[in-house]
């Protein structure tokens, strides 16, 4: 039995070499293009989540078909891409949400990184409602009248008050003191992740849950649904100043765009382009919804959204 | 006569514990209720202490590498680019990689029948093919390129050690600690530092995979080294071996098998890392999987966890295969076999090199979306037909049995907690258990973040407990029976290949953001550990041992309860180690579904860096509750087997021996 599977098998790739002597030889097929000598490689850093990514896939697209670079992209994780600038092996980034204390780390004291300026794109930090429960409640928009529902949202994990789902660890979150300083019966509770908090408003709106939790724009998700923002006390300058005694809401964030000192001096038409990138939170969400949605990959959803925006294309470009 | 005091002190002191650990813990309660909520530590999400704030300095004042770093770097690095541009990456040149599709299915088959057996060289053809059916050819070949890399690494160090620890009491103790802090620390705790040595490339993603994918083999090299009975080391030094020749001789044929098993843990230990690595840029299927959950895309990310699976069961069944394998010179017809098959590989190979068909997987056959659509139907099946259910079993278990426990330990002082926990294990224990737990106590205090360790270890006690229960049946019955283990194999190596991220979107769907969740997670990861170890120490019983046992008329329970499980006891208490140590390790993973403390911690230091030092703390904190458990759990277990062999000595020895 072995030895006739043995023989078999040794025949058949004999059968398969002698037959499939045709088809396309390797190498006669398309060449890569040439790339541009004078661009050369772009290092661009991408980070996890699919805004971002939006943004990476459209620089990376006229990068390379405009400009002819080498678009690396590498995958990392924010703190990683800053710690990328000095040693060179990251040229961009272009979403950084605040983050003042890596600015000063890597900008101000280690000079290997220069902030050139907004991407256009404007953070929104909140907490948030799912629309079903907004439309039964909307009082529940004003934060006056969370303590009056605060039952209505109590869970397993939140020891008998109502639960505020909080947080990616990426982000800043001043919840804790908000909570105490509003004097709202809620308890934090750590969702830890983006997905466990997309899955929880997903969840939440499909069978009629409550729940109020940390989310931000622009997010891709708001293609999908879109969550109600519950006004807190309205931000002042200044007025997040203490971390232990905030009492207000977030500031908005212009989201803006960093690259390493060395990429800036190289002269490089990239560093123009990434200089010159400028889009709205509209923009961005098409592609994220391209990207997220129609499950494109990131360079065709680029192609699509530049082939119907050439003029704001142009306009980075100088042209 | 010492047998005879021995049984007697059993029948006096046995009672005495039971009643002692009582009324420790009825004391406990009574303190409880008086003092709840009096020196909690408790400490604010955002808050951090003097001590988290001097690590996060720490961090800034580590430069980028140096002389050694580099060097290293550069080997590593070239070592992984070496295997993608053969296998993975358009190379020196060319738009395919050195070897095609049609030449790496060739060569794996090959020598998975040189050195195991044609049997499992078909599943490794038909494994490979189904991964490039799945549209994923390019990435499996990049992550079997840093899975090769990082486990050749651990092997090349891990098994010399394994010796060295097998040989010599000291060093195992000292391994020990190490390697207790290697599986246990968060990988998020040194992945930045680590791109901060070894820069942002392969090499860092490699020596991230290496650190926790080495423990298992040497650990399982010790163990097995230490397992081989003194009489057959004695036999051999009384023949007039020197210790190079007992090694070489007897204690490395022996330990084969386990140390085997070891090589397959390590293997899946790196393929876990997968999706970890993809954080720092490590090529391959992590990405995807990453890529498609940022989406929450269940589908795309169970296709691309599949094919980390299947590269996980090929792996395993030819290095089983391998280790099965007699040692003994082929026949010459197996090597006229042989010949020809390498012929055949060459011709493979030729063709891989020259068509375009044989270079890259032909996309013709697509079973990729096909899967994703199914998995994305049937999972949003189960959350609509079980949702309900599983939100009461979820609600029964945190209110019946996770929140008191939770209560206890984090309303109680923590002076409290200390004096109950040390008590205990000397109790339990004695000294060997009790020095340890109060070092590890006060070390814990020292962090900073108490209050979330006693979260964190409530969910971890009631997780642990779950799976070594659920470990030792399934053990057993794969252990005693080839067929139900050949059928719940493929199963386990999917509970622990499978990317945690994948399976966490349908258990945030079933059980919502909860401890309970993070706890069904790292029950899903730690079962299949210990369920393996314990098989593996029920298969080892000497035949001879279970038979006599039978010839004498004992009930199937009987062999199990009195013959199997105190023989396999040495690879029970191990199954418990590494049970604990697996569900510490997804302790992070927990933090990102709802379980906060520890692991939240610990996300939180990798993302935002002025929490770095909190992070690190918060890491040592899980280290320091896994040595501290470990070593209790070990210390009662070895109190245990002495008792048991006293009484087995008196009372049912006459019968079996």
């Amino acid at each position: 039995m072995t030895k006739k599977l043995r023989t078999a098998g040794v025949l058949s790739a004999l059968a398969l070499a002698l037959t499939a002597c045709g088809g396309a030889k390797v190498g006669e097929a398309d060449k890569p293009a040439a790339g541009g000598k004078e661009c050369g490689t772009f290092n661009l850093a991408v980070s996890p989540w699919v805004g971002y990514e939006a943004n990476a896939a459209v620089v990376a697209y006229v990068a390379t078909k405009d400009l002819g670079c080498t678009v690396n992209k590498k995958n990392l994780k924010e703190e990683i891409s800053w710690q990328g600038f000095g040693t060179g092996e990251v040229d961009a980034v272009l979403e950084n949400w605040g983050h003042e204390d890596l600015k000063k780390k890597y900008v101000e004291q280690q000079k290997v990184a220069v902030v050139v300026g907004p991407s256009g794109n404007k953070g929104v930090i909140g907490w948030y409602l799912p629309p079903w429960l907004a439309a039964q409640h909307p009082e529940l928009k004003d934060w006056k009248n969370l303590n009056k529902y605060a039952s209505l949202f109590k869970t397993s994990e939140s020891g008998g008050k109502g639960q505020l789902l909080d947080g990616d660890p990426s982000f800043v979150t001043n919840d804790e003191a908000l909570v105490k300083n509003l004097k709202l019966n809620f308890k934090v509770v750590y969702a830890g992740s983006e997905t466990a908090l997309i899955q929880a408003f997903r969840d939440a709106e499909k069978n009629k849950k409550p729940v109020i939790g940390y989310f931000y724009e622009p997010q891709w998700f708001f293609n999908e649904l879109k969550l109600v923002k519950v006004d807190l006390p309205k931000y002042t300058p200044g007025c997040d100043a203490d971390p232990a005694k905030v009492a207000c809401d977030y500031p908005a964030y212009d989201l803006d765009k960093i690259v390493s000192k060395k990429f800036a001096d190289s002269g490089s038409p990239a560093y123009e382009l990434v200089k010159n990138f400028s889009w709205t939170n509209d923009d961005q969400n098409q592609v994220a919804k391209y990207i997220a949605e129609d499950k494109l990959t990131p360079d065709a959803a680029a192609q699509k959204w530049v082939d119907a925006n050439r003029a704001k294309v142009d306009a980075w470009l100088g042209k | 006569m010492a047998s005879i005091t021995g049984s007697l002190e059993l029948h006096v002191r046995k009672p005495r514990r039971i009643v002692l650990v009582g009324g420790l813990l009825v004391v406990w309660l009574a303190l409880w209720f008086v003092l709840r909520g009096v020196h909690t530590l408790a400490l604010g999400g955002q808050d951090t202490t003097p001590f988290h704030r001097w690590l996060t300095e720490q961090a800034g004042v580590v430069g980028s590498g140096n002389a050694v770093s580099d060097a290293i770097r550069v080997v590593v690095d070239q070592l992984v680019v070496l295997l993608q541009n053969g296998i993975a990456q358009p190379s020196y040149g060319r738009p395919v990689p050195v070897i095609g599709w049609l030449g790496v299915v060739a060569i794996a088959a090959f020598l998975a029948w040189a050195f195991g057996n044609w049997k499992v060289a078909l599943l490794t053809a038909a494994g490979l093919t189904f991964i490039g059916m799945q549209g994923l050819w390019q990435e499996s070949m990049d992550t079997l390129s840093l899975t090769i890399a990082a486990v050749v690494l651990a092997l090349l160090a891990g098994i010399p050690l394994g010796i060295w620890a097998g040989l010599s009491d000291r060093f195992f103790k000292v391994a020990t600690l190490v390697l207790d802090l290697m599986q246990t620390l968060p990988t998020f705790v040194y992945l930045a530092p680590l791109t901060l040595f070894f820069a942002i490339g392969p090499a860092a993603a490699t020596i991230a995979t290496l650190i926790y994918a080495a423990p298992p083999v040497v650990r399982l090299t010790a163990h097995a080294i230490r397992s081989v009975p003194a009489e057959s080391v004695e036999a051999a030094r009384s023949l007039g071996s020197t210790r190079a020749q007992t090694l070489a001789k007897v204690l490395l044929p022996m330990s084969r098998s386990t140390v085997v098993v070891g090589i397959n843990q390590t293997i899946m230990a790196a393929l876990s890392m997968v999706t970890v690595a993809a954080l720092i840029d490590a090529p391959g299927l992590g990405q995807t999987v990453l890529k498609a959950l940022q989406t929450l895309d269940v589908g795309v990310a169970f296709n691309a966890g599949l094919a980390i699976v299947v590269l996980a069961i090929v792996l395993d069944r030819v290095t089983t295969a391998a280790g099965d394998r007699p040692w003994r010179t082929a026949s010459v017809r197996r090597k006229v076999l042989l010949g020809a098959g390498a012929v055949g590989v060459l011709v493979a190979i030729w063709f891989s090199r020259t068509y375009l068909w044989a270079a890259e997987f032909p996309t013709g056959v697509n079973l990729g979306s096909p899967i994703a659509v199914a998995t994305a139907d049937a999972t949003t099946w189960v959350q609509d037909v079980f949702g309900g259910f599983t939100y009461g079993v979820r609600d029964a278990v945190t209110l019946g049995v996770l929140n008191p426990l939770e209560a206890l330990l984090t309303e109680s002082p923590w002076w409290l907690v200390t004096a109950v926990v040390v008590a205990l294990a000397l109790v339990l224990g004695g000294w060997r258990a009790a020095l340890p737990a109060a070092v590890c106590l006060v070390l814990l205090v020292g962090t900073g973040v108490w209050h979330d360790a006693m979260v964190t270890l409530a969910s971890t006690l009631l997780a642990t407990v779950v799976v070594v229960a659920v470990g030792i049946v399934l053990g057993v019955w794969t252990g005693r029976n080839r067929r139900v283990d050949q059928w719940v194999r493929p199963v386990l190596d999917a509970g622990q290949t499978m990317p945690p991220f994948v399976y966490l979107v349908p258990f945030l769907a079933l059980f919502g953001t909860s401890r309970f969740t993070a706890i069904a997670a790292a029950v899903v990861f730690a079962v299949p550990v210990t369920t393996k170890i314990v098989a593996d120490g029920i298969r080892a019983v000497p035949t001879a041992t279970v038979e006599a046992a039978n010839s004498v008329g004992s009930s199937t329970w009987q062999v199990i309860s009195k013959v199997q499980l105190p023989v396999a006891r040495r690879a029970i208490t191990l199954a418990v180690n590494q049970g604990l140590i697996y569900v510490l390790s997804m302790v992070v993973v927990g933090g990102l579904v709802g379980a906060g403390a520890l692991g939240y911690d610990v996300a939180a230091g990798f993302a935002q860096s002025e929490l770095y030092g909190k992070g690190l703390a918060a890491g040592l904190a899980i280290v320091l509750l896994g040595v501290m458990l470990d070593r209790i759990t070990q210390a009662t277990a070895q109190r245990m087997t002495r008792r048991t062999r006293k009484f087995r000595g008196t009372v049912r020895g006459d019968n079996l021996w």
